[in-house]
């Protein structure tokens, strides 16, 4: 009884903290990224940069969207209704909607951009998941538990990206060839890109960014100011979808 | 208590009778549903909630409305009112169960519900809403049936009641707040982000319930012996009058900051709901049904003449009802969706199945209310003879 007591407690005391703890963080500029060389006690932080520039002189190509769907059984389900998405290309006016320009070449509006989840720091889907199924790691990836989801669907009400997809019906039946060392997924449930973390626990790269022959995606540690991503992105000039939101997504695109 | 249920004329065990079988259909198709996942609906990957989600989200305002005869009565002294408190509860206890119920066809994994509980999750709206809704049908379940106990025996109920049904009060505004909340926390979502969302619900709320509430009322009034006082029918028409008269002006105030401040990511979902939007235009006529609906109805309340002739009531109240369903049970959800965060102008429209879904759950939340109320006026007339 006096467990259960404590776990009440604690419980009502993280509700009241709850909804407003992330923000003090934001407030008092806790969230600063450490610009030491990668040390022991600082986790990292994953980042993707996504250089359009190059992306672009290949068009059509779909080296790191194959990969993925093939790595992850992402079903291939013709009915737009119920597609699954985990990286994919949508056209730049519909990707940085907030930066309209009527006198942007028309051929830079429609050329197609990478989109996949931006494992936001301050991710809205995880605040508003009502069972922990959707959680963000300590090195800042934003993770799915298959098995927990309920499927209420309201990460899908809180992204603010699109960037998650919803099992409306099996996916089995639309997968090709199944890789056997990956899970498939049940109807009733949201998924999405996990930043490949079942591959970069065997110290391998996401699978978008082995696979691209253009060497257009960067993957890596924003904490660690030696890092490629921290390079890149110190020399170039780089964007991300509506930051204004103050999600803070850690994919960024050099335009 | 419940043998009272169970002794009916013809007519009763007709419509018993009738609700059993949308409740059947509704239970195929849901079974159907389980099978083959919500793809049966006509959700998609940009409009995520729809119909089910917006019945809750109605049915809670009707749930939360009980407490605009309970209010009153309770906190005001308002004899008048004494025949209606039990109605008012019984009606928020049918709604919270089909409020449940919605919850439960929407999810896709309905097999895994106890995560909500196994996981609680303070920091999501939808744990707090879980929180709220049960306690308030709690709430409900034990102040109902304890006065219906003491009415049955001709006591004044107990004293420890009081301040139960007191909290029943401020509680009741909090399931709709809390449901407002569950939208217009949404950075992602521009229509909901408003922090008019919450005043607007109970707004709503207060005028949609009470109109339901009427409607029942001059029903019984027709077809049994049951009269709630010409008195208690015109307070409650003012009750209406004044919030729906609130609801509208919130919903103006909404439109001024869409169109006047002119940013696209708030306008343009006006402008799918009254004008269409990319050729979609699959809201439009309802909209201006529940645009002219409830502007008619509000002109109709403010002359006496009309407002005392309990037929024409009747057709107020039914066209509040119905304009204030459009509103949030048809239009409020699927817009916040479209278009979509990408700008896509997605097209949603419920299928059949999921109409006939959520008809058997209207029917299951009916069957609830004609069982309590033939209970409770069963009772009062074998008390009067």
């Amino acid at each position: 009884m006096n467990s259960s007591r404590r776990k009440f407690l604690k419980l009502a005391g993280m509700a009241a903290l709850g909804i407003t703890a992330g923000k003090y963080e934001k407030i008092f500029g806790l969230t600063g990224y450490s610009n030491t060389q990668h040390s022991q006690s600082v986790s990292k932080l994953r980042a993707m940069v996504i250089d359009i520039r190059k992306c672009l002189v290949e068009k059509g190509c779909t080296a790191c969207i194959s990969s993925c769907n093939k790595t992850h059984n992402v079903p291939n389900i013709d009915n737009t209704k119920h597609e699954i998405k985990w990286i994919w290309k949508e056209d730049y006016e519909n990707v940085f909607l907030e930066k309209e320009n009527h006198f942007l070449n028309e051929d830079f509006k429609h050329s197609e951009i990478l989109i996949l989840c931006n494992h936001c720091d301050n991710p809205p889907c995880v605040k508003v998941c009502p069972t922990k199924a959707t959680w963000k790691r300590e090195d800042g990836i934003v993770m799915m538990d298959w098995h927990r989801c309920i499927g209420c669907r309201y990460c899908m009400a809180a992204c603010p990206y699109g960037s998650r997809s919803f099992n409306w019906i099996s996916p089995r039946p639309f997968i090709e060839n199944i890789t056997k060392n990956f899970p498939t997924r049940t109807k009733g449930v949201v998924e999405k890109c996990t930043f490949c973390d079942e591959r970069l626990a065997r110290n391998q790269l996401p699978a978008c960014v082995e696979a691209c022959p253009q060497k257009c995606l960067l993957f890596g540690d924003l904490n660690d100011s030696k890092s490629e991503v921290r390079q890149v992105l110190a020399n170039n000039f780089s964007i991300r979808r509506k930051p204004s939101l103050g999600t803070n997504p850690k994919i960024y695109y050099i335009v | 208590m419940i043998e009272h249920a169970l002794k009916g004329t013809k007519s009763y065990w007709l419509w018993i009778l009738s609700l059993s079988i949308i409740i059947f259909v509704g239970l195929l198709f849901y079974l159907e549903q389980l099978d083959y996942g919500l793809g049966l609906t006509g959700l998609n990957r940009d409009v995520t909630w729809g119909f089910y989600i917006a019945q809750l989200t109605f049915l809670v305002g009707v749930a939360a409305s009980g407490v605009m005869v309970v209010l009153p009565y309770y906190l005001h002294n308002y004899k008048v009112f004494g025949k209606l408190t039990i109605l008012g509860e019984f009606l928020a206890i049918a709604s919270v169960a089909m409020c449940v119920l919605f919850v439960v066809v929407d999810v896709g994994q309905p097999y895994r519900m106890m995560n909500l509980f196994l996981y609680p999750s303070p920091e999501s709206l939808l744990f707090w809403d879980t929180v709220v809704l049960s306690g308030y049908l709690v709430l409900n379940v034990i102040i109902s049936r304890k006065v219906l106990d003491s009415e049955r025996k001709s006591i004044p109920p107990p004293n420890w009641l009081k301040p139960i049904i007191i909290i029943s009060i401020p509680w009741a505004i909090s399931i709709h707040t809390v449901t407002a909340f569950l939208y217009s926390g949404l950075a992602a979502r521009p229509f909901w982000m408003t922090a008019i969302l919450a005043p607007r619900f109970l707004a709503s709320a207060f005028a949609s319930g009470p109109a339901l509430l009427l409607v029942m009322c001059l029903v019984l009034k027709k077809i049994t012996k049951f009269d709630p006082g010409k008195e208690a029918v015109q307070k409650l028409a003012l009750i209406i009058t004044y919030a729906m008269a609130a609801n509208i002006f919130f919903i103006l105030m909404e439109l001024f900051t869409a169109f006047y401040s002119g940013i696209p990511e708030h306008l343009t979902h006006f402008q799918f709901l009254f004008v269409g939007l990319e050729g979609n235009t699959s809201l439009v006529p309802w909209m201006w049904i529940s645009v002219v609906l409830g502007i008619t109805a509000l002109t109709c309340l403010f002359v006496p003449k009309l407002k005392q002739n309990e037929n024409i009531l009747f057709g107020i109240c039914l066209a509040i009802f119905l304009s204030i369903w459009i509103d949030k049970g048809l239009g409020m959800v699927v817009t916040g969706f479209i278009p979509s965060p990408l700008g896509e102008v997605a097209s949603y429209w419920p299928t059949i199945p999921e109409l006939m879904i959520s008809l058997g759950i209207w029917a299951i939340g009916f069957f609830i209310i004609t069982v309590f109320y033939k209970v409770t006026l069963s009772l009062r007339r074998e008390l009067l003879t």
